[in-house]
Formats: structure tokens, C-alpha cells, sequence
């Protein structure tokens, strides 16, 4: 049997065994305590195992990160080079251009996957077969992102014109005569990107149609009756009722594509690596860590993209706050 | 003006903004809507679908009609289809053992995220201390910290420990970095549980250990099966961790997404196995996505701030 089958058996069984050990145990030693430390004590002990995970693994790196940011990039014994990553990043063609794209995602990515789940929810909310709609536009989201990427290649294939085109779009604009389009090769007027946005409001329009869908069957149809009968047209009732109730469910998920795009990297780098202009933040990030291996000037893109982050964290975070404060 | 509200099926603009009139004449232009709306809707669905379909036919044609002809052209007979692409690719390319690499690193990775998460949550949603609610603040805001910013440190710390390449590394990272929306959806499950159930169990003076097995987790199963589908489906997708951990320094114990990728990128001969590999990598997830969508449904929309 292969040996890493025993580990993992081990410790699918053992981690969870390991931690109400651990609580049965701490459990037993807090009872010892006189009763107004016990519930001092015990909720800490609760979430120890969480907090060392999430010390180790988000916050103590994200300081470390943005201290390396500002050091050299040899390895061994970094030396302190102040902001010079930064300047690099700022004044480096190829950064800027991931920059500017990376702005393409947020707005094209944001705008087409909320608009149209938006649409999709408000459209599917009428026909009887609304479940299979929306499982099928749902179902990408189910996929991973190379997957997705598999699927658009073929989707995308390019043939030099005269041979039969085997990809499905360039087949699909050449019976009206256009094309065919290097969809997957072409830096002018970021073709490409735009083609890898494609990608992701395939995968991504379902989530929000989802989260959507799901705050248009909260409206109490009873408001939306009133209108109609106030005399308001299918378009005013949605103008006026339907889309204002919907403005916070638009936000978050608004904020979360937000989020995705900024991070976009799996897409990039299995269809173009950057390539044909199509550089993101995070796909440089790993370039400068891996292929470069300068980690000074790979930490400061990082933090880069991680300052572009913090907006939303805050939005997050006052919504969290709004949220707590109705319950 | 709500007391004489029509019943459902007349609720069409048409109808409702002119009763008089009545059925007759108006009538017309309700069903032209209707056409439209059902155009829309059923193109919008064949939009969505012709990706994956067209992947699914390419997977079972043979490699030498592939680079030939678009898959559509399969469907007109003479029929070609074959299972050769796919016999291929498990028992050459390495994606059959990258697929069972899949399975490895996401079974536990899911599983031990959960349970540290459990405790937390319990702890967040039914135990009272000083800075609870700042603590929770982070765990919200880390929800959207970017790997990228963690990846340096970590990748020298598992280097350090001599695990990079381990799957041991991918479980540790993934459990990380899944905990803020375990710890996240299990806490507003837990805390939306009744508060009188857990008074009245305080009350019988039951402690919050038998609290927890006894209430707190029976009553929040729904949320451990969104979690848990979430949480697969995340490192399953997973592309990003596994490159970065055990990428470089042990290609063999890479999932199939990073299998994949490299296959892709590789301008050898294997691209037409790409569709198979592809398909191969989608059944898990999609046989997820056909029993449980309920619950994964009401993962995402439980956890809609997540990043």
C-alpha cells in the first residue's frame, strides 16, 4: 500500500481525534481553577489551535512580507534598500502594464459578472425551469480554473486563415465572414486580456446570479403588486423597487469580484503566463519569486496588491459590523 | 390598493395596468413577451453550456480528427467517438496518479480546517471574554488578505522544516488559509443557533464540552456540509498552494490542476489529451455539484463576504 495513504488515513483520523483530546483534557485541568478564571482561561484555550493557524500562516508572513519589501534581493543576507522595490515597481514598464490590466479585471470583471447575474436572476425568476437555468450557469464555478482554461482553449483555437477553423468562436464569427481572430495571442487593444475576462464571467456570473437570486425571492412580491397596480411598467417596478432593495446584496457581491479580480492568477498563468500583454499583479508576483527569484522585489508586489485589498477589507468589515449590530 | 391584489397568473404588466380591456387584445403582446423571455433565457443557457460540451466531444475524439475539424463536426455521422484519449492520459501522462494526489491533499485538508474551526466558532458564537469581538474583526479581515503576501515566509519555513514537497506542507497551508471562512461561516451558523437551548443546557449544567458535542454540533450539520463542500472544492481547484509548496521540489506529488497547467504550458505532444486530463479533473467536482448543490447553494450565499 502506498505509504502516503497510511499518513493521510492517520491524519484524517488523528487531527480531529488529537483536538477533542485536547479539549477534554484542557477541560479537565480548567475545572481545577477557581471558578471566575475558568471562564477567563477556557475560551482561549478553545481557540488556541485556530490562532496559531491563523499566526502562522496569514499574519506573521504579511508582516515579514512587508518587511522584506523593503530589502534587497539576495537571499541569503538581505540588506535594507529602502523603498527601491517600490520605485522598481512604479517606473518598470512591464509592472505598470500589469497594473493597468489588473484595473481592466476589476471594472470588466466586476460590472459584466454582476450585470449579468443580476439579469440572469431577474429573468430565470419567471420561467418554470428556472433551477436547470441556473444549475447550468452555476456549474462552472464548480470547475477549477485550469479546467476552465482546457475548455476556453478549445473555445479559442486559432487556424491561419484559409484552414478550417477548429476553435469554436473563430468557427462561429467565420460563418458571417469575420475572423478569425488569435484570440489567445493578441497583445493590440488587450484582445487577449479581454478574452481571459471572457473566462472568468463564464465561471464567475453563476455566483452572483446565485446571491442575487436569492435576495430577488426575499422582495415581498406584495410591494412589487402595489406598484403594478399603481400603474408602473415592468421596468419602473424593477427601477424603482426591485433594484434599490437589491443595492446591498449588489455590494457584497460586488466586493467579492472585486476581490477576485484583483487576485486573478490561475487563468493567466496557465493560458499566457503575461504573455501578449496580458501581465496581473499576481502572476508577476510568482514571476519575481520564481523565475527572477528576487524575493525584495516579489514581496513588494505582494504588498502592492495587498494595499489594493484593504479598501474592501474595510467595506467588509463595516458590513460585517452592520450586519452584527441588526442581529 | 393591496386588498384587491390579482391573483399571480394576471400579473403581467399588460393585464394589470389595464383591467378594463381586459384579456382579448391584450393578451397578444403578454405571450410575445413571454417568447422573448424564453428565447433569452434558453440562448443564455446554451451560452453557458457549449464550453463544456463541446470539451466533453473533443475528449472522445480520436487525435488525428481533433486538429482537423471543430468538435461540432463530430455530431454528423459517420460517428468517431473513442475511449483511447482517456486510456492515454491515465496511464501515461501522469494525470491518473496526479488525480489520486488530488484526493490526497484535499480529503485532509478539508477535514482538519473543519475541526479546528469547530472549536473557534463554538468559542466566538457561546463563550464570553474581553476582545472577543475586535478577535472576530480580524478573522473578517483576513478572510481577503492574498496568499501572494504569505507565500515567501511560509515557502522558508517549510524549507526550513525540510517538508516542501511533502504533502504534509499543502495540508498545513490549506488549513491556514481556509480557517477565517471556517472559522467565519461556522460562527454565524452557531451564533444564529437559539439562544435557549444553550440557557437551558447551562441551566442542567451541562459544560461547554458536552454543549458542543450534545447542541452545538448536531444542530449545525447544514453548515458543516456547506463548509465541508466549499472547503473540498477550494483545494481540489487549488492551483496557486500547490505550485508554490510542492511544485519545484516534488513534481510527483502534484495535484492534478497543477498536472494540468504544465500540460498545458508543455508544447510537446500531449495537448490532445487535454480535454480528457481536463474532463478527468471536473468529475469530482461535478458529481459534488449534482448531489449536493443544496449545500453548496447555501454555502455561498451564508458566506457572501467572503474573498
Amino acid at each position: 500500500m502506498d505509504p502516503r495513504l497510511v499518513t493521510a488515513i492517520e491524519v484524517v483520523v488523528g487531527v480531529p481525534a488529537a483536538l477533542v483530546a485536547y479539549i477534554w483534557l484542557t477541560e479537565r485541568i480548567v475545572t481545577l481553577l477557581p471558578a471566575k478564571a475558568r471562564n477567563r482561561v477556557r475560551p482561549w484555550l478553545w481557540l488556541g489551535p485556530a490562532l496559531v493557524f491563523l499566526g502562522f500562516f496569514l499574519i506573521y508572513p504579511t508582516i515579514r512580507t512587508i518587511l522584506r519589501s523593503f530589502q534587497s534581493r539576495n537571499p541569503r543576507n538581505p540588506e535594507w534598500v529602502g523603498l527601491d522595490n517600490y520605485q522598481w515597481f512604479f517606473t518598470n514598464e512591464g509592472a505598470r502594464s500589469a497594473l493597468v490590466n489588473n484595473v481592466l479585471w476589476v471594472v470588466l470583471l466586476t460590472v459584466f459578472t454582476v450585470g449579468l447575474g443580476l439579469l440572469i436572476a431577474i429573468l430565470v425568476d419567471r420561467v418554470r425551469y428556472e433551477s436547470w437555468a441556473k444549475s447550468i450557469i452555476f456549474l462552472p464555478l464548480a470547475i477549477s480554473m485550469v479546467a476552465a482554461g482546457v475548455i476556453w482553449k478549445y473555445m479559442y483555437d486559432f487556424r491561419p486563415p484559409g484552414e478550417q477553423q477548429t476553435g469554436t468562436l473563430n468557427a462561429a464569427i467565420g460563418t458571417v465572414g469575420l475572423g478569425p481572430v488569435g484570440w489567445l495571442q493578441s497583445p493590440k487593444l488587450h484582445v487577449t486580456t479581454f478574452a481571459l475576462i471572457a473566462i472568468m464571467v463564464w465561471m464567475w456570473t453563476g455566483f452572483a446570479m446565485v446571491i442575487i437570486s436569492a435576495a430577488v425571492k426575499g422582495i415581498d412580491p406584495e410591494l412589487l403588486e402595489a406598484a403594478r397596480l399603481d400603474g408602473a411598467g415592468e421596468w419602473q417596478v424593477f427601477r424603482r423597487v426591485t433594484f434599490p432593495l437589491l443595492g446591498p446584496t449588489l455590494a457584497v457581491v460586488s466586493t467579492t469580484m472585486v476581490i477576485t479580480s484583483l487576485k486573478t492568477f490561475d487563468i493567466v498563468y496557465t493560458l499566457t503566463n503575461g504573455n501578449y500583454d496580458t501581465e496581473v499583479i499576481a502572476n508577476l508576483m510568482i514571476k519575481e519569486m520564481f523565475t527572477i527569484g528576487d524575493f525584495g522585489r516579489a514581496s513588494a508586489v505582494a504588498v502592492v496588491l495587498l494595499l489594493a485589498i484593504i479598501p474592501v477589507m474595510a467595506f467588509n468589515i463595516r458590513q460585517f459590523r452592520a450586519q452584527e449590530s441588526v442581529r | 390598493m393591496t386588498t384587491t391584489v390579482p391573483p399571480r397568473h394576471a400579473t403581467t404588466a399588460a393585464a394589470a395596468s389595464d383591467p378594463v380591456h381586459g384579456s382579448g387584445q391584450r393578451r397578444r403582446p403578454g405571450r410575445r413577451r413571454r417568447l422573448f423571455l424564453h428565447l433569452a433565457v434558453l440562448a443564455i443557457m446554451g451560452l453557458w453550456a457549449v464550453p463544456t460540451i463541446g470539451l466533453l466531444i473533443n475528449s472522445f475524439r480520436p487525435q488525428s480528427e481533433l486538429g482537423r475539424s471543430g468538435w461540432w463536426t463530430a455530431l454528423a455521422p459517420p460517428l468517431h467517438f473513442t475511449m483511447e484519449n482517456y486510456r492515454e492520459v491515465v496511464e501515461q501522462s501522469g494525470i491518473g496518479q496526479a488525480f489520486v494526489n488530488s484526493l490526497f491533499i484535499a480529503i485532509p485538508a478539508t477535514i482538519i480546517p473543519i475541526a479546528i474551526a469547530a472549536f473557534a466558532a463554538y468559542a466566538f458564537s457561546w463563550m464570553e471574554f474581553p476582545g472577543r469581538d475586535i478577535l472576530f474583526v480580524v478573522v473578517v479581515g483576513l478572510l481577503v488578505v492574498p496568499l501572494q503576501t504569505t507565500l515567501i515566509p511560509v515557502l522558508r519555513a517549510f524549507a526550513d522544516w525540510g517538508i516542501t514537497g511533502e504533502f504534509l506542507a499543502v495540508w498545513l497551508a490549506h488549513t491556514g488559509y481556509g480557517l477565517p471562512f471556517a472559522v467565519y461561516l461556522l460562527r454565524n451558523f452557531m451564533g444564529s443557533l437559539p439562544k435557549s437551548v444553550f440557557e437551558s443546557a447551562a441551566m442542567d449544567g451541562a459544560s461547554h464540552v458536552t454543549t458542543f458535542f450534545r447542541i452545538a454540533v448536531p444542530m449545525s450539520v447544514p453548515a458543516f456540509a456547506a463548509l465541508g463542500i466549499f472547503q473540498f472544492l477550494f483545494v481540489w481547484n487549488d492551483l496557486l498552494v500547490s505550485l508554490i509548496y510542492i511544485g519545484l521540489a516534488n513534481p510527483d506529488n502534484l495535484p492534478l490542476t497543477a498536472t494540468m497547467a504544465n500540460l498545458v504550458n508543455s508544447l510537446g505532444g500531449g495537448w490532445y489529451l487535454l480535454g480528457a486530463a481536463a474532463f478527468l479533473s471536473m468529475l469530482v467536482p461535478l458529481i459534488i455539484f449534482f448531489t449536493l448543490q443544496r449545500y453548496f447553494v447555501r454555502g455561498i450565499v451564508g458566506g457572501a463576504v467572503k474573498g
